[in-house]
């Protein structure tokens, strides 16, 4: 199964690493993860796609847990949560093939971002399943070159991780209270 | 030995702003937090801090030990770490220098030890350039280390400093490095240490849930067949005299894993020894009969556990543990515990029935009986024997009445020690568990000498793991210290030779070692040591040793070809143990020999 994980951290040089040098040690199997910066200046978000079992994604949060840069991690497979993948796909076209394309990606909600003689770039957003029968429609006509953000995810209205609030105080409270450069420089 | 845990930022010193080098403020820093020794080895990129260490070791403040090879320097921050539970601290240079740390600061992580090692990095202009002597510190030893740092400006330094320490001892103890660029060392700052520590996320001491201990209470209290399984966490939280209530009060056997040795009295009528592969029959059988197995501050180690989905297969498990992650990782409990045992345990045990367990203590004192029976110290042997040779150093130092410190390589000697020494209290045993590395004894010994310097310290070794790191006898003689050594010379990797013979058909490859003449070679280095190699040499020359001031080196011959039982194979159960041989002589690889 899949489960959907967001851990945020200190925004400092070499957390990236921090966090999946310890998912490489410890064998887990990481479907995707996306990186970015979060609300809160200092702080950064990532959102990870886990294969396994609750055993397994009950590992990786304590264990992302234990990353000292990491402030909080949250488990939010069972919530309500709006979950997106962005992906920009290079097709090839021809002037037969392109008006087609255009209406798959219109049937989808995708954006024609770019386009020239031999190609177009769809931009898809959408849950990985829509991106991916996106995908397969588009495939037959030649795919040159495609990126795939990995899924991001946040939670609707009431469903708000409650822990992550209290870091983010108690982080606010932190920087503040140092009055040391490091607060404000994060 | 109480252990002081959470010690206090050391007062008396000016936590208020001033004016320091780079470097200054590593001492000062170190002052701080009450450490007055450092291990460690010079070189360029740590000079400026060297530099500066002049002034603190003139007045006395600091003390540092020259170590021969960096990677002794961790090892005897952490044994000094293990016999105070205080931070230890060690140094070295960028490069070659670090990445010499490497093994040492992994064995201290890897057994929860509290070690800070500061490393000279080049100047940050030339960060990334493959300069000379530069090795990406951070990135090496990341997997190593409970957290690590890379200061590349001087306004962070004090800081880091104080999280470093902070982070190295609060919680789970464990490996903090902090990599410092030469430029931060030589450029001048305002340091101060009056900080709170603030760490979002960082929690070293999970708060103790109430209902967590009543349900563990509840399910022990309805044991018929009850086991507690005691690991490091009740050294590290000194909660051994509530061990021993606990057991008392309510009748439960308890056997150790190897960090967890002397966590109650071995002479103790409850205490079964230590389990797991090597663990002796009695105790693995009564892992895989209980019916509610109470496993307190350990994880779950393969050593411990074998076969995974056999391991104590029809038990309750409750799981005292300080660190959440080690909750579930290799065994899901019943009911978790979690939480620091100095908290946890008083709260548990006046939740406690008083029981005796009356059955289930007769059957494993009937196991035991059995065991008993095939020890081969129960014979007298002609030829000089290892476990004899651990067994005499236990009565020899039984008498003393100084503290005794035993610190053990890894291979066979470090089984038989832990079988044949009688363990009376809990840290009196120093040894590299998780890791298993060799070359640890020597120099953890040292370390553990300069904590306390009145202690008895024996470091018992094999020939191989000897030879790794024996360069340190000179830092023994430089700095005056009284460890007496014990080489369990066997001509071989004793334990990887065990292997083969089990496993591999008896193929010595790689196995039989040289050894060079250790009286002479202790000789060198101005160290008085013996030969024995008759049993009837081994209470005189252990009487020597004592008698003499200081060092003192025994090369004991031992009979070269046995093996240590009970042995479970990897990958099996427990309880599927190859058990000791009848007492007899068969012909060895080296001739006529008991077949123990
Ligand atoms: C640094 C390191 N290298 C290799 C090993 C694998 N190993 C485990 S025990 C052992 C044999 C140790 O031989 P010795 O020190 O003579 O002790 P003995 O088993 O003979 O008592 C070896 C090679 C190890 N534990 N550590
Ligand atoms: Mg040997």
């Amino acid at each position: 199964m899949q489960y959907t994980l967001v851990a945020w951290m200190r925004d400092k040089p070499g957390v990236l690493n921090r966090v999946s040098g310890m998912l490489r040690r410890r064998n887990f199997n990481i479907d995707s993860l996306q990186v970015s910066h979060s609300e809160t200046p200092g702080i950064s978000r990532m959102t990870f796609v886990v294969d396994g079992d609750e055993r397994v994604a009950e590992q990786v949060v304590k264990q992302l847990r234990k990353v000292v840069d990491v402030t909080a991690v949250e488990d939010i497979t069972n919530r309500l949560a709006i979950l997106r993948e962005l992906a920009l796909i290079r097709v090839r076209t021809t002037p037969e093939t392109r008006g087609e394309i255009m209406q798959f990606a219109e049937i989808y909600r995708a954006q024609i971002v770019d386009v020239n003689a031999e190609n177009l770039v769809v931009q898809a957003v959408g849950t990985e399943d829509k991106v991916d029968s996106l995908i397969e429609l588009l495939r037959p006509f030649g795919i040159d070159e495609m990126v795939r953000t990995g899924r991001v995810a946040l939670c609707r209205g009431d469903e708000r991780p409650k822990r992550r609030k209290q870091a983010t105080a108690i982080f606010k409270a932190a920087a503040s209270l140092n009055g040391n450069g490091r607060g404000e420089q994060e | 030995m109480a252990i002081a845990k959470r010690e206090p930022t050391s007062s008396g010193y000016d936590l208020g702003p001033q004016e320091f080098t780079g470097s200054q403020m590593v001492w000062e820093a170190l002052l701080r937090e009450g450490v007055d020794l450092v291990f460690g080895h010079p070189g360029g990129a740590i000079l400026p801090a060297y530099d500066a260490l002049a002034e603190y070791e003139g007045d006395g403040r600091i003390h540092h030990v020259l170590v021969r090879h960096e990677q002794c320097a961790a090892h005897m921050a952490d044994g000094y770490a293990r016999a105070t539970g205080r931070v230890g601290v060690c140094v070295a240079t960028s490069g070659p220098g670090a990445t010499n740390l490497v093994t040492g600061l992994a064995t201290a992580q890897m057994d929860s030890v509290p070690v800070v090692a500061i490393t000279g990095q080049v100047p940050t202009n030339l960060l990334g350039t493959d300069a000379f002597q530069e090795s990406d510190v951070v990135g090496v030893t990341q997997p190593v280390c409970k957290h690590n740092y890379l200061v590349t400006e001087i306004e962070e330094l004090p800081l880091v400093m104080k999280e470093a320490f902070y982070i190295a001892r609060e919680g789970r103890p464990g490996v903090v490095l902090v990599d410092i660029c030469k430029d931060v060392q030589i450029a001048t700052g305002t340091f101060r240490y009056d900080f709170d520590i603030n760490l979002p996320g960082f929690e070293p001491w999970p708060e103790v849930t109430v209902e967590s201990v009543q349900e563990a209470a509840a399910l022990l209290n309805d044991a018929d067949r009850p086991l507690i399984l005691a690991g490091h966490g009740i050294h590290l939280s000194d909660t051994s005299r509530e061990l021993l209530q606990l057991v008392e009060k309510a009748g439960i056997p308890v056997v150790t894993t190897l960090l967890g040795t002397g966590n109650i009295p071995e002479t103790h009528p409850l205490s079964l020894g230590m389990g797991g592969m090597h663990g002796e029959a009695f105790a693995n059988r009564a892992v895989q009969a209980c019916d509610v197995l109470l496993a307190m501050g350990m994880r779950f180690d393969d050593r411990i556990t074998g076969r995974l989905d056999r391991f104590a297969a029809d038990a309750k498990v409750i799981h005292f543990e300080l660190d959440r992650a080690e909750v579930g990782k290799n065994i899901v409990p019943d009911v978790a515990v979690i939480g620091d045992l100095a908290e946890t345990l008083p709260a548990f045990l006046p939740l406690i029935r008083e029981r005796q367990h009356k059955d289930w203590v007769a059957t494993l004192d009937e196991w035991r009986a059995e065991t008993d029976e095939a020890d081969i110290i129960q014979y007298e042997v002609e030829e000089l024997i290892p476990p004899y040779v651990i067994r005499q150093l236990w009565h020899a130092t039984e008498k003393t009445d100084q503290r005794v410190i035993v610190v053990t390589d890894v291979g066979q000697h470090q089984m038989w020690e832990s079988q044949y020494y009688i363990h009376e209290q809990a840290g009196m045993l120093l040894t590299s568990g998780g890791l298993g590395t060799m070359g640890y004894a020597l120099p953890a010994a040292l370390g553990a000498q300069m904590a306390d310097p009145q202690a008895l310290v024996w470091c018992v070794a094999g020939d191989g793991g000897f030879q790794m790191t024996l360069q340190e006898l000179a830092t023994i003689q430089q700095e005056k210290l009284p460890v007496k050594v014990a080489i369990i010379n066997n001509g071989f990797l004793g334990m990887v030779r065990q292997w083969q013979q089990i496993f591999y058909d008896k193929r010595y490859v790689g196995t039989p070692v040289l050894s060079p003449d250790y009286v002479k070679l202790a000789d060198a280095y101005g160290i008085p040591g013996a030969v024995v190699r008759h049993p009837s040499e081994v209470v005189p020359v252990l009487e020597q040793a004592h008698a003499t001031e200081g060092p003192f080196l025994v090369d004991f011959q031992v009979k070269e070809e046995i093996n240590v039982y009970p042995m479970v194979a990897p990958g099996a159960a427990v309880d599927e143990l190859i058990r000791r041989p009848k007492p007899g002589y068969v012909q060895g690889y080296s001739g006529v020999q008991p077949s123990w």
